[in-house]
């Protein structure tokens, strides 16, 4: 039978991949906004999977403010990593040293 | 027993999904890998009958969002091979930190001193139920402040979006229409007074 230990782990798994992702292609700005898609798929999948298994439909709603806010924030990283593709010719992370952070 | 295989089947795919996202060499492969992902994750919510998530996952996500992404990916010309640059000396920090995460999480679960009762199973729901239906009840009634807010959110997101990535470029010839309508005779046509001559 599938319990919600099984959603658990299978959330854990996905979030614990995207971590390692931001790690692998930490140059490439793209896959790092990826990664953070990823990852809140795996809080998602938390939610659903609590909602359901304790009978609470608060999760359910939450996950849809989750998905607005993930739209808008992609929304906003492509338009910026666009402008900066138009002033750089790249989007390599460790290019970006104009603030000499 | 169906149930079963189904969950196994999809989250297996779903794992590899998210191991091409982040290993693929193109990142067009790696954006319809997070595609795939989307996809079996919405197959995982309708098995817990999460109906109405599962839907707007694959229309709003997959449709929307997903898309911007693989036009964005297709528009700028990366240069990948730069970014993939200590691509394999990276590699093993992101896996031990990535094995790290897991046993941390998976631990939590496995303990059974804490004395967490997980559910093994979903209670069966009443016939008739509309897991849509009840999201909107609760959706425009308990949370309509939330759900305006997010509207809100939207809305500064699509005139952010549109204000970064507006450009005027100099130098192109276009007709600006506000102008022309605007122009008057005597701007245009200069009324020249030249005497006549007398004839020879």
């Amino acid at each position: 039978m599938i319990g919600l230990a099984h959603y658990l782990m299978l959330a854990g798994l996905l979030f614990a991949i995207a971590v390692a992702g931001i790690f692998i292609n930490r140059r490439n700005v793209i896959l790092l906004l990826m990664c953070i898609e990823l990852m809140l798929l795996a809080v998602n999948f938390n939610f659903v999977a609590f909602s359901r298994f304790l009978g609470n439909l608060d999760g359910q709603v939450f996950v849809f403010f989750i998905l607005t806010v993930a739209a808008a924030e992609a929304a906003i990283g492509l338009a910026i990593l666009v402008v900066l593709f138009r002033q750089r010719r790249s989007i390599n992370v460790e290019e970006l040293d104009a603030m000499k952070g | 027993m169906l149930v079963e295989i189904l969950f196994w089947s999809f989250s297996a795919v779903l794992t590899g999904a998210a191991l091409g996202v982040i290993l693929a060499r193109n990142p067009v492969h790696s954006v319809l890998f997070l595609v795939l992902c989307f996809f079996n994750a919405a197959v995982l919510w309708l098995l817990i009958e999460a109906e109405f998530l599962a839907i707007v996952l694959v229309l709003v996500y997959v449709g929307a969002v997903m898309v911007l992404f693989l036009f964005v990916v297709m528009m700028l010309d990366v240069n990948i091979e730069q970014l993939r640059e200590g691509f394999a000396r990276n590699a093993p920090l992101g896996a031990v930190i990535a094995a790290i995460m897991v046993v941390e999480l998976w631990y939590v679960l496995w303990v059974r001193r804490l004395g967490i009762e997980l559910p093994g199973a979903t209670a069966p729901l009443p016939e008739g139920y509309s897991n849509t239906g009840e999201i909107g009840a609760v959706l425009y009634t308990e949370y309509v402040w939330p759900f305006q807010l997010a509207a809100f959110v939207l809305l500064i997101a699509i005139v952010a979006a549109i204000a970064l990535t507006m450009r005027q470029r100099p130098g192109l010839k276009v007709q600006d229409v506000a102008k022309q309508v605007a122009v008057r005779p005597q701007d245009r046509v200069r009324i020249v007074n030249i005497p006549v001559e007398r004839e020879p």
